[in-house]
């Protein structure tokens, strides 16, 4: 069981280690995709906006985690 | 149609985050036999890779039966969730905040705690349970990089091979070597492995909404190139931060 458990929480932990970073990634790619598929949005240009959006998420992310850090 | 730049970057991705991967376990797989022998360090991870060869067996045709569409956009989310979380700490440990992973600290500590439970009638059960935790877990980190980084486009035989080169290059470094293989620069492969992920899930997002990228598969050249600009940038900013008596070494 505990192993079990190692392994359910080493595949979460895989892909969230900062929760507001894994959310706010989430939800672009949901703004994303809805934007696309029923509003109309090009696709193209939501893949961009996807881009410009996670790079602006990791840059908040890492700002976060230095100042926490910094104290 | 798959060509040179996805293949060449499939295998690449695959390999280097395979590499961190099999290290890590091969740390505690050589603590377990150097320190209560090599019977529980084999038992344990022969048994492992059986597990992992069964997840692979019953879940990998599952993944046949999903439609390419919603195959690309749910690879794509946990590669983009996956590559940003790699990267953001290969970026704060490039910046000193966090403190680049240790093997051979990883090995004094698992060889400190089989030392202690040497005395436990139970002493082999043990060591072989914790050299089966690690090739478990770490190769569920490597099964899954496989078939994101592959089964997007079909390559998921590329991205096995690139997981086997690194299994069998550290397995042979190892053997020579006999002692964890602290010199892998671990924060520079996480650095360009967290890239290439990052770079891999926003492509394939954008090919699951229907995107059609300029250049084709060399677009993902851009988007790492972007990426990599940015992390680059946001390392040398944030180093500017931090106070003297903080920073912890920093590759």
């Amino acid at each position: 069981m505990t192993v079990i458990r190692a392994a359910i929480g080493e595949l979460v932990g895989m892909f969230i280690d900062d929760g507001a970073l894994a959310l706010a990634a989430a939800i672009l790619i949901g703004l994303v995709a809805v934007g696309v598929k029923s509003a109309g949005l090009p696709p193209l240009a939501g893949a961009l906006v996807l881009l410009a959006g996670c790079l602006l998420i990791l840059i908040e992310s890492a700002h976060r985690a230095a100042r926490k850090r910094r104290g | 149609m798959s060509n040179i730049p996805t293949i060449s970057s499939t295998i690449t991705a695959s390999f280097l985050a395979s590499l961190v991967e099999v290290v890590e376990a091969f740390t505690i797989i050589l603590a377990v036999g150097l320190t209560r022998g090599w019977r529980p360090a084999f038992a344990g991870t022969i048994l492992a890779l059986v597990v992992l060869a069964a997840i692979v067996i019953v879940l990998g045709p599952l993944l046949g039966l999903v439609p390419v569409e919603w195959l690309r956009l749910a690879i794509g989310t946990l590669l983009i969730l996956f590559g940003l979380r790699w990267l953001r700490k290969a970026i704060l440990r490039a910046a000193g905040f966090i403190p680049l992973h240790d093997e051979e600290a990883a090995f004094a500590s698992e060889t400190s705690l089989l030392k202690q439970q040497a005395a436990d009638r139970r002493a082999d059960y043990l060591a072989g349970l914790a050299a089966f935790k690690a090739v478990l877990l770490e190769g569920i980190e490597v099964v899954f990089i496989v078939i994101a980084v592959g089964a997007g486009r079909g390559l998921i035989v590329y991205a096995g091979l690139g997981a086997l080169a690194a299994c069998a290059l550290v397995v042979v470094v190892g053997l020579f070597v006999h002692r964890p293989l602290s010199r892998v620069p671990e924060n520079t492969l996480k650095f360009i492995v967290g890239l290439m992920l990052s770079s891999f899930g926003i492509f394939w997002m954008g090919e699951g909404l229907g995107a059609e990228w300029p250049g084709q598969d060399w677009s993902l050249v851009g988007i790492f190139a972007v990426f990599a600009i940015t992390a680059l940038a946001l390392v040398r900013v944030l180093r500017g931060y931090s106070a003297p008596s903080a920073r912890v070494a920093s590759s």
